[in-house]
């Protein structure tokens, strides 16, 4: 078992914020009029829309289904009618809009059942389980949903050492994952089991940052009720980002993960606790992911976490948590760190959306923005990054779009986390800087790949137009060729054509003493 | 003296030879240098360079009859490009050519379109559709934007649209400059 834990360059101690939303239970979110379901909701392609407007839908009825392997199916989170399919604003920094189902509930909950529940997941095999897990919509809950079936696809089996839960939870305000378990341990545990059934895994160790004393006792009260003696749980110190997969991999196996690899290269799989809950619920009851725990939290009158069918607004949560936009400058979805600013309150909350964070300058004044001052060169930011990188210099060559030196730089293990923006005396918004240069680079790529099948058409192009010619030519000539034979193969007609020819010329010469006839008159 | 000139003969005899034979056996077919500036080319094969394509247009940066600031819609980015790999100083777009233009996808209105093919015949791609006397129609994700179909159409039936980013291709913008913001 683990004894030492290890630890990484760099990270921060932030203020936690976590206190406000954890003394009241989870409570659940009341339904609205109208929910509005984006079809995309995870990483990869957008799933594809199965119901037309004016079909009735079940609770739990899949309602867009995956399209391609990096794919997750979408559900109706209530019983209701399909009012429209269309472009509606969805919860993205662009504030652009994307294809929609709306769904206005009759309030019934009628529960769809296409997935019949499975209590022994050992009559089953791992691929089926998969596949159960892929039709429930499951991706991952930790705020980057990923579909969750490719990740617990291993490439052989019994190649997975650990399964690895995150609970770590390290960014400020957030608790959704905390209360999860604390209140729910036992199904966060058979989660666990399903996972670790469909990976063949040998080990499963739980992750837990300790400033969450409680959620690891219930955890642990879970795992002696349950009979699991060969589960841990290991409370790493609370440090920013701990929660990042290679971050809490780092801490407790003290493996490093390199760049452009991931930890199933080094057979372990990291898979966040709201995910397990999620497996747990599809395979032992046959629920489909259509909701999810959220923190509603910040310039609100009762901070709470709340339990949210997908396609509620952000709009509505804030004011079912007390919340009025009159004293809410922005919402941040996501945390303070690492999340974005909605440039509209009315988008659907949507399966990554783990915390909406209410903002006013008395909570938290807007950061940077009109006020960053020159880059002093003093180093902060290099020694906060949590994976080694020189934010000073990766800025340098963003500003300068120089994008070949900042891969050089390493641009792409950047994870965001935002540590390097939170130390920066002159408060320049790093971040975004790197975005930019992300952006940028994948675009340059995708326009090369563009160019490369429009050279190779062009070429093809030019090539059938001279093979055209070419044809045309050939038969042309081939033509030709055939008249030239017709006339030379009959002799009779050859002789013919003399005659005439001579009649002609005979006709020609003829004249003469036709002028001399004009001549005498 | 006399072994001297015979010793100096027979050396560059012998390495003319090797030369001349390298010359025939590690030829270079066409020019790498076009090829290079090709490959740079956004392959739009739009003309607005004045060349019949970005291939001619490459091979008369290569030959030093064209200048590197002709290609719009590869903008800023393509200049800048071509003057680190031929080692010039990069320069503004020229403004007789053309000026840089978000990317645009070609749409026929299919109630208009009276299926004459005079814009099958103008696609440098293959990106339309179509045969005579049937509607035709544009395949979006072939189009280069080149707007050579626009011109043909006799019942001016095609429409340049800027391309739709979306949330999977849209990206962040650069914060504003310490002097924008002054500004």
């Amino acid at each position: 078992m683990i004894g030492k834990l290890f630890r990484y360059n760099g990270g921060l101690k932030l203020p936690e914020n976590k206190e406000q939303t954890t003394h009241r239970p989870i409570q659940p979110a009341s339904v609205p009029p109208r929910l509005i379901i984006p079809v995309q909701q995870h990483i990869g392609t957008p799933a594809e829309p199965l119901v037309k407007v004016g079909d009735t839908v079940l609770k739990g009825q899949m309602i867009a289904k995956g399209n391609g392997l990096i794919s997750a199916p979408v559900h109706a989170s209530s019983s209701g009618i399909v009012v429209d399919i269309g472009e509606y604003p969805v919860p993205h920094p662009s504030g652009l809009t994307a294809t929609c189902v709306v769904i206005e509930p009759d309030g019934l909950e009628t529960m769809a059942d296409h997935l019949p529940p499975i209590h022994d997941v050992t009559q089953y095999t791992p691929e089926e389980i998969r596949e159960r897990i892929h039709q429930a919509g499951i991706v991952g809950l930790g705020g980057a949903g990923f579909p969750s079936h490719v990740k617990l696809a291993p490439k052989h089996q019994h190649m997975v050492e650990i399964l690895l839960l995150n609970g770590a939870e390290c960014e400020p305000y957030i608790t959704c994952d905390d209360m999860l378990m604390r209140e729910r341990p036992e199904e966060i545990l058979k989660g666990m089991l399903i996972m670790r059934y469909a990976l063949m895994a040998k080990r499963c160790i739980i992750g837990i940052e300790d400033n969450k004393p409680l959620a690891a006792k219930a955890l642990r009260e879970a795992i002696t009720r349950l009979k699991l003696d060969d589960v841990e749980v290991i409370e790493v110190p609370s440090l920013y980002p701990n929660g990042g997969e290679k971050q809490l991999i780092r801490v407790i196996t003290g493996i490093e993960i390199p760049a452009n690899r991931l930890p199933i290269d080094y057979r372990i799989v990291c898979q966040n606790v709201g995910t397990a809950y999620a497996v747990a619920r599809a395979i032992h009851h046959g629920e489909p992911l259509i909701s999810r725990i959220i923190t509603v939290t910040g310039a609100v009158g009762s901070p709470c976490n709340l339990e949210v069918p997908f396609g509620i607004l952000a709009s509505e949560l804030i004011s079912q948590c007390a919340g009025t936009m009159d004293h809410i400058d922005r919402i941040i979805m996501g945390g303070p760190m690492m999340g974005f600013a909605l440039p509209n309150a009315d988008v659907p909350v949507v399966k990554t959306t783990n915390c909406l964070l209410a903002l006013n300058d008395n909570i938290l004044p807007l950061p940077h923005k009109n006020r960053a001052l020159p880059c002093i060169r003093c180093g902060s930011c290099a020694t906060a990054c949590p994976v080694n990188l020189l934010p000073q210099q990766l800025y340098w060559y963003a500003r300068a779009k120089d994008f070949d030196k900042i891969q050089d730089y390493r641009l792409f293990d950047c994870i965001e986390c935002g540590c390097c923006e939170y130390v920066c005396p002159s408060q320049i918004p790093l971040v975004q800087y790197f975005r930019f240069a992300k952006g940028q680079i994948w675009e340059q790529e995708r326009e090369k790949k563009k160019s490369d099948i429009a050279r190779e058409r062009h070429e093809f192009r030019q090539h059938r137009i001279e093979r055209e010619k070419e044809e045309k030519a050939a038969r042309h000539k081939a033509k030709a060729a055939a008249v030239a034979e017709d006339t030379s193969g009959s002799d009779e007609k050859k002789a013919a054509i003399q005659a005439a020819l001579e009649r002609v010329k005979a006709k020609q010469s003829a004249p003469e003493p036709t002028d001399g006839n004009t001549e005498q008159s | 003296m006399l072994t001297a000139v015979l010793v100096l003969t027979l050396l560059a005899l012998a390495l003319g030879l090797i030369l001349g034979f390298a010359a025939i056996r590690f030829k270079v077919e066409g020019n790498p240098v076009a090829d290079q500036i090709d490959k740079l080319l956004p392959q739009t094969q739009c003309g607005q360079c004045g060349f019949p394509g970005c291939r001619p247009y490459a091979e008369a940066i290569a030959r030093g009859e064209a200048d590197i600031n002709q290609c719009p819609p590869g903008g800023e980015q393509t200049i800048h490009a071509l003057a680190d790999l031929l080692g010039v100083e990069a320069k503004p777009l020229s403004a007789e050519h053309g000026e840089e233009k978000p990317k645009m996808v070609a749409v026929i209105d299919e109630n208009i379109c009276i299926g004459c093919t005079l814009c099958i015949q103008a696609c440098p791609v293959d990106a339309i559709l179509g045969a005579a006397k049937q509607m035709h129609t544009v395949i979006e994700s072939e189009c280069t934007g080149c707007e050579l179909c626009v011109a043909p159409c006799p019942v001016d039936c095609i429409d340049m649209v800027p391309v739709k980013t979306g949330t999977r291709y849209w990206k962040w913008s650069l914060p504003p400059s310490q002097l924008e913001r002054r500004a």
